[in-house]
């Protein structure tokens, strides 16, 4: 049972590569829906997360929908919306949305609260300058605040995007694309090389993801203080706490 | 049994090295061969700059940190030889962040040593209340509350009752009242030192604050950076007597003024004014008053109260004296008057000279600046014997006084 | 939509996933809580180890439950072993950290104060710094007793066997039954949802001393 010797040669196995089950197609999928949702999320959780942090306002439902967020098994979302869009349509309504809502749920809280604990972070002498200085509201939250909170902002994309990436694989289990297919398809026809295969290239990808997110994160700190880049960014991503801002 | 209430410290040749291929080359250690002994019931304390390791020297009494060489004996016995554990329950520990437990209440902060020696629940209770009310906190106020809940005064009360708890020989104060402000910090002060009158314990105390140093030790150590001892003695005598130029400036160029401050003015030799009532006859007070280098008469009462001056304009030539033309009374002092305050008060006042009063308000006799200055100006402000010399401590608390 | 008599007819199976979910994750909490308890402490005192640790943590994060609990049945068959080692594995992950941050919210000058008032490096890691971790380790518990419920739902894939309430979902959507995923999901957010709260109480009571601010103490 050679497990590493397997799932080396399954992936460079050049068959792997092409065709409608190919690593390259189902790399795509699994790209897609983890940016669409990824998009979906961020259209909702940034302005939401902005808007609280800016005005104090609407903590306590931040919280709470953060907290629940952070609590619902993505399966059991997954299973909840199912019959509701398989409803509407058989064909993607079965694996696609389901996943896709169920994303975007795990997506949320992450970018919600860092992006209000990051907004309420920056210096109230600051903010009060700017004021000062004539700036509106909208022009104080995106050339003060956004810019000065934007390490922190990122921190929670990046939170996001990796759990993201390693919870699409659940869509595979009712049949969606994506390189969880890989996994389930392995774990069925009992091919550790597809299997393994499957989870490198999800590792991989999350943490190129985690990786370039991280870059960013650092130029994000160096301009808003000055500081050497290396100086704020906080640790790994990786498991929520303490990585992402505490909200409790 | 050695008296449980006092222990005397010993440094014996201390030095500490953090890092040995430095010592090789001879550069200065932490502390560099520290050689002194702090009698048992007097408050030293280890002064400097940052750097010239007095905290060290501190911590290596209660093993917090040991010696590369060297030995230090409380009541004559080496540290290094005693149990760890028995040894720290029995040496009190300040320190300026005080270091409280969070999770836990005041009262069983206090109670933390009596605690780890198995006192019973009842007994350490009562000593908790007891401490707490010693450092002045209200016991039914503060035993059940949490750290978070006091201010930074209140919360190194406690540290220092949590300090006292199993009434341990030797306390050891690390900058204890650095992280409040002034205010707090004299009114701390002045407790510690009402509270040692009554405890007698034996205190190792650093600050880097010259004045601090002066106002709480009964013996004072100037260290400077590298370890090295410079000076140690009662604080009048350092500040009379610096030995280097370095000590004389760390103690301040308002070391006079500091020596002023530690003397009273019942140490100034008793000068007796020339005295009457009103109702005397003016003209032999005249004429007493004009042969005199100081032509001032002192008007008192039938108690001998002061009423007033009269000089030779105000004292009339005939007929009788009475109060009504009198000069109003200028300071007054008595014994326990700092000479350093007694020359504000009468530079204050712009006159030459102050009355001495005893508790009754009776004329003792008169101060002037040139006493002041005379005294100034002898030897013989707090001159003591060598550091060496210092075993005895009621040399050293009587210099104080 | 819902079929009521199904439900009414399968309470007993319900209660036992619920009691077999409640039973899969409380075992990899518990042990997961051990373990890191023990790493965390070996990292706090030696700072080295901590970020190999903290990598590995990382990756094993990135992979996908399913993978970890596919990846197993070669290894050990299809036990207990099988469902509870990838469990315990992304406890472990979340837990670590946490543990090794609330030691690291010790304040030093208690530590210190500690050392002087005699207690040992073990008492003063039991008796001093563990309770002051406990705010940051309850918080680790709580998201990893949270992420735990929604990862037993995924053991179903292992068989009828395992799979806590997930049994449920996955059985429902197989045969496109509505009620049964129903159940099944809404039992396991309702689960999680509770267990989350619960730990947020918890956490109150077990640190009193968090709770009560500064009121207004008298100066000095």
């Amino acid at each position: 049972m050679n497990i590493v010797g397997e799932t080396v040669a399954w992936l460079t196995n050049p068959a792997n590569w092409s065709g409608p089950n190919g690593i390259p197609v189902r790399f795509e999928e699994h790209v897609a829906i983890s940016l669409v949702a990824l998009l979906i999320a961020l259209a909702i959780a940034l302005p939401a997360g902005l808007y609280v942090g800016h005005t104090r306002r609407g903590t306590g439902v931040a919280v709470g929908i953060a907290n629940f967020g952070r609590a619902v098994p993505s399966l059991a979302l997954i299973g909840l919306v199912l019959p509701i869009t398989q409803a509407f349509d058989p064909v993607n309504g079965f694996a696609l949305y389901p996943t896709i809502f169920a994303m975007v749920v795990l997506a949320i809280p992450p970018v919600l609260v860092n992006a209000d604990v990051g907004i309420r972070g920056v210096d109230d002498d600051v903010v009060q300058a700017a004021r000062g200085m004539g700036l509106t509201e909208a022009q104080v939250l995106g050339r003060v605040e956004v810019p000065l909170s934007l390490a922190v902002i990122l921190g929670g994309v990046r939170s996001s995007t990796v759990q993201v990436i390693a919870t699409v694989t659940l869509g595979a289990l009712f049949a969606l694309g994506g390189l969880g297919r890989f996994i389930v398809d392995g774990i069925a026809q009992n091919d550790d090389g597809m299997l393994f295969g499957g989870v490198v290239l999800v590792a991989v990808l999350a943490m190129a993801a985690e990786g370039g997110l991280a870059l960013l994160q650092r130029r994000a700190s160096a301009a808003s203080t000055g500081l050497p880049s290396r100086a704020r960014v906080r640790g790994v991503a990786g498991p929520p706490l303490p990585d992402t801002a505490p909200y409790d | 049994m050695p008296d449980n209430r006092a222990a005397t410290i010993e440094f014996d040749h201390v030095t500490k090295h953090y890092d040995r291929s430095l010592e090789a080359q001879g550069s200065p250690g932490a502390v560099d061969d520290l050689s002194l002994t702090v009698p048992a019931g007097s408050i030293c304390v280890l002064v400097g700059p940052s750097g010239c390791g007095k905290t060290t020297s501190l911590k290596m009494v209660n093993r917090l940190i040991e010696p590369t060489r060297g030995r230090i004996l409380v009541d004559g016995v080496d540290v290094a030889t005693r149990d760890l554990v028995d040894l720290r329950r029995s040496i009190g520990y300040v320190i300026q962040q005080v270091g409280l437990f969070p999770h836990q209440t005041i009262g069983e902060n206090v109670a933390t040593v009596p605690r780890l020696l198995g006192w019973p629940a009842a007994r350490r209770r009562e000593r908790a209340e007891e401490l707490l009310a010693l450092v002045g906190l209200d016991p039914g106020a503060y035993r059940d509350r949490y750290p978070a809940q006091l201010s930074g005064g209140e919360r190194q009360r406690v540290g220092v009752a949590r300090a006292l708890a199993a009434d341990p020989p030797i306390l050891l104060m690390d900058e204890p009242f650095g992280a409040v402000d002034p205010i707090v910090r004299e009114r701390l002060q002045n407790e510690l030192l009402r509270l040692q009158e009554t405890l007698a314990k034996t205190i190792l105390f650093v600050t880097h604050d010259i004045d601090e140093a002066i106002k709480m030790g009964d013996l004072v150590a100037v260290m400077a950076t590298g370890g090295r001892l410079l000076q140690y003695g009662p604080p009048a005598g350092i500040l009379a007597r610096p030995a280097s130029d370095f000590v004389a400036q760390f103690v301040g160029t308002d070391r006079g003024l500091k020596r002023m401050s530690l003397a009273r003015v019942g140490e100034l030799p008793i000068r007796p004014a020339i005295t009457a009532r009103p109702g005397d006859a003016a003209a032999p007070a005249r004429a007493r008053i004009l042969a005199d280098p100081f032509p001032y008469l002192l008007l008192v009462d039938e108690r001998d109260r002061p009423l007033g001056w009269l000089d030779q304009h105000t004292l009339p030539a005939e007929g009788t004296l009475s109060a009504g033309a009198v000069i109003p009374v200028s300071p007054q002092f008595d014994r326990r008057t700092t000479l350093k305050d007694a020359l504000s008060m009468l530079l204050d006042a712009d006159v030459q000279a102050g009355v001495l009063v005893d508790r009754d308000g009776r004329l003792r006799g008169i101060v002037t600046v040139g006493m002041v200055a005379d005294w100034f100006r002898s030897d013989s402000g707090g001159d003591l014997p060598a550091a060496s010399a210092i075993l005895d401590p009621s040399a050293a608390a009587a210099a104080r006084v | 939509m819902i079929d009521w008599a199904w439900l009414s007819d399968h309470v007993p199976a319900l209660l036992y996933r619920t009691g077999q979910h409640l039973y899969l994750a409380a075992v990899a909490i518990a042990v997961g809580l051990a373990i890191s308890l023990a790493l965390g402490v070996v990292a706090a005192r030696r700072r080295r180890l901590y970020p190999p640790f903290s990598l590995v943590a990382g990756l094993v994060y990135t992979i996908p439950s399913l993978a970890l609990f596919a990846a197993l049945v070669p290894i050990v068959g299809l036990n207990m072993l099988t469902a509870e080692v990838p469990l315990v594995l992304y406890t472990l992950v979340i837990l670590f950290r946490n543990v090794v941050a609330g030691f690291d919210a010790v304040p030093p000058d208690v530590q210190e104060a500690a050392d002087a008032m005699s207690y040992t490096s073990t008492s003063r890691l039991v008796r001093v710094e563990l309770p002051l971790a406990v705010p940051l380790i309850m918080a680790g518990l709580r998201v990893a007793t949270v992420s735990t419920i929604g990862l037993v739902t995924i053991t179903a894939t292992l068989g009828d066997a395992f799979g806590g309430l997930g049994y449920f979902i996955f059985e429902g959507a197989r045969r496109s039954f509505p009620t049964e995923i129903y159940a099944g999901a809404i039992l396991t957010i309702l689960l999680a949802l509770g267990l989350d709260r619960l730990f947020v109480h918890l956490q109150g009571r077990l640190t009193p001393w968090e709770r009560r601010g500064s009121d207004g103490a008298s100066p000095a």
